[in-house]
């Protein structure tokens, strides 16, 4: 039976994902360890401060896992949910599970406490990347409603490799902080097309930003992560050396187009505007044939 | 924030589990904890909510809700962003169900 | 402070350009500390600088420029920064994988033995900080400069909560509200600098060097009371 990833709620996710009722949840809302920042600016709590973390096991293999809820002030990081996802981190250092599994729901630093939240996102990149030198193998999964923008979206860049649905978005600042900043003739928040253009998962993964591209479906994404507990993992000079001259390259080949169909077009794709109309075994077809490597 | 509590005669409810977690504290919508403690007879309901001056309508809710299912011997405590009372009765039922659909004995 | 004042007095006649843009720099300068003079890499930005692609381009190849020339030199971001630059075609490209990457680079330097100091001398915001001084091992601020993510009418805005009520809160709490002071509270800046400027860095290129311990640093000076705490919650979790 197909599951929307998109519409289940982060807990509704992570029972999907892992095996069957293998999840065990670390510090769960019975604790109650919320925010204590929320009640000061007349903001309801989360009994979970909006992320679930714990251990499962994926395809019989142990993990640790975390999701965020989207539905709860965007998924934002606080405090308490910083904290959360900077002890799994700390704790995969030394468990040592097959893979750090991230289910990113989240628009970024919680502005209700945004200091701390700030300082929790700058915490939870370079934890991850210090984890990653340890050879944890970190994985991003992006396809809840919230998308995965601003401190987010450079965490889940941080990670090994990302699972990525068309509907998932993956951004620095979101359209609608651009129209605020620039005008809608930079960026027309609304013009849901052009969204998808430019921070979908299909643009993601043609430019080599996401790794895996799967339907909107929990099963799928459970089926890619499961098939990613065997990539490489780790973080090395050689590594980040051949990632900057792909970084170097893109910016060379791309740095002047406007909108993603001229990249896609440069990439090689026949028919650029059919793109997001295609659907996923047909853009794959057509994909995987051209697109930038990861 | 607005804090009601309750505690209401309800059916005893027959299953034990751990606490369990239903719904989502977003707009329009509530997040339901759920745990054991009460007198079997009893329900406990704590709410929080972001909307203010709606005690009537969530006496009214509570009392039907514990009426009808058997919530005796839970504690139940509400993270509330404005859900409707049809939205808070849904949630109540499908806390039930969940409860004791994956309940330890 | 602008980087004309501060340059000499962080480095007198020891400094070195290698590139200076309007908005980015490089170099190096020799600072006096207790084993005698040493030489220090800067990756500056400069003029409230956007952070877009090319910027974060060319830091990250800053950093690894300077793990291939000078291996095991200190490296000391100096930032003046309004942030992650907001545009389509820096979103187009992926500005987050960009910035991401330059996080990277930091970190493989820091494995290699390189010390990683920051210090803000104008303002830092958001995404054009992230990933550049907040990666370092000991961050540092002017007690002039400004840190945030954004200013308090935007976050009012936003929040849909009133501008009032948040001006009124942030004279008591440190948890939203722009301000240097603020981020030492939270245990982010180690030491905010004032006065002998070159003998603050000096001092700073000798402090043992030790993991992230900014959670409890917050808990200590009161700002961010249950972090570290939280976290711990997590690790030992039967």
């Amino acid at each position: 039976m197909s599951r929307s990833y998109y519409e289940a709620s982060a807990r509704e996710r992570l029972a999907g994902v892992v095996d069957a009722g293998s999840f065990h949840e670390f510090v769960p809302p019975a604790a109650r360890v919320t925010s204590p920042h929320l009640a000061q600016l007349d903001q309801p709590v989360a009994f979970d401060d909006g992320v679930v973390v714990g251990r499962a096991t994926l395809a019989g293999r142990p993990v640790l896992v975390a999701a965020q809820e989207g539905g709860f002030l965007g998924g934002a990081i606080g405090e308490v949910h910083g904290a959360k996802l900077l002890g799994l981190i700390e704790r995969a250092r030394t468990e040592r599970p097959a893979a750090l599994l991230f289910l990113f729901d989240s628009g970024g630093v919680r502005l209700h406490e945004a200091n701390a939240g700030l300082v929790a996102v700058s915490e939870l990149i370079r934890a991850i990347l210090r984890a990653r030198r340890d050879g944890v193998r970190c994985l991003g999964l992006i396809g809840g409603a919230g998308g995965c923008f601003g401190g987010t979206g450079l965490i889940a860049r941080c990670c090994d490799r990302l699972v990525m649905s068309e509907e998932g978005r993956l951004a620095m600042s979101g359209p609608e902080v651009i129209e605020t900043a620039r005008g809608v003739e930079e960026f027309d928040s609304r013009d849901r097309a052009l969204v998808w253009r430019v921070t979908g998962g299909k643009h993601r993964y043609l430019l080599g930003e996401a790794d895996r591209l799967v339907e909107d479906d929990v099963d799928q994404f459970r089926a890619a992560a499961a098939d990613l507990l065997d990539s490489e993992a780790g973080l090395t000079l050689a590594a980040v050396e051949r990632e900057h001259a792909r970084l170097q390259q893109r910016w060379q080949r791309f740095a002047d187009c406007d909108d993603a169909p001229e990249i896609w077009q440069r990439l090689g794709v026949d028919n650029p505007a059919e793109v997001p109309l295609l659907p996923l075994d047909q853009f794959l077809a057509v994909a995987d044939g051209c697109r930038s490597a990861p | 924030m607005e804090h009601l509590d309750y505690e209401l005669p309800s059916r005893p409810q027959p299953h034990r589990r751990e606490p369990l977690l239903v719904g989502v504290v977003g707009s329009g919508n509530c997040e339901l904890l759920l745990e054991g403690g009460p007198p079997a007879d009893r329900c406990r309901i704590s709410i929080k909510t972001s909307a203010h001056g709606f005690a009537p309508i969530w006496t009214a809710v509570v009392a039907d809700f514990a009426a009808r299912a058997a919530a005796g011997g839970l504690q139940i405590e509400i993270n509330d962003v404005g859900a409707t009372p049809a939205v808070v009765s849904l949630r109540l039922d499908q806390a039930i169900e969940a409860w004791e659909e994956s309940a330890n004995v | 402070m602008n980087r004309e004042q501060l340059l000499p007095q962080l480095f007198g006649k020891t400094w070195k350009p290698t590139q200076s843009a309007e908005n980015f720099f490089l170099g190096s300068g020799e600072v006096g500390t207790e084993a005698g003079a040493e030489t220090v890499q800067v990756i500056g930005t400069a003029g409230a600088a956007e952070v877009g692609v090319d910027l974060a381009l060319a830091m990250a190849g800053a950093v690894l420029d300077t793990m291939r020339r000078h291996p095991g030199r200190a490296i000391l971001f100096l930032l003046d920064t309004q942030g992650q630059r907001l545009r389509r075609r820096d979103e187009l490209l992926g500005l987050n994988g960009y910035m991401a990457h330059l996080a990277k680079c930091v970190e493989i330097a820091r494995s290699r033995g390189h010390r990683i100091l920051s210090l803000v001398y104008g303002q830092a915001v958001s995404g054009g900080y992230l990933t550049t001084g907040m990666m370092a091992d000991a961050c540092y601020a002017l007690a002039d400069a400004e840190i945030k993510v954004m200013n308090l009418p935007a976050m009012a805005r936003i929040t849909k909560i009133p501008l009032e009520r948040l001006e009124a809160l942030a004279q008591q709490s440190p948890v939203f509200s722009p301000g240097v002071a603020n981020y030492r509270r939270m245990g982010h800046l180690l030491e905010v600098w004032q006065g002998d400027l070159a003998a603050c860095l000096g001092t700073a290129l000798h402090r043992p060097l030790e993991d992230d311990r900014r959670s409890a640093l917050g808990r200590e000076r009161g700002g961010r009371q249950c972090a570290e705490t939280v976290a711990e919650r997590v690790r030992a979790h039967a």
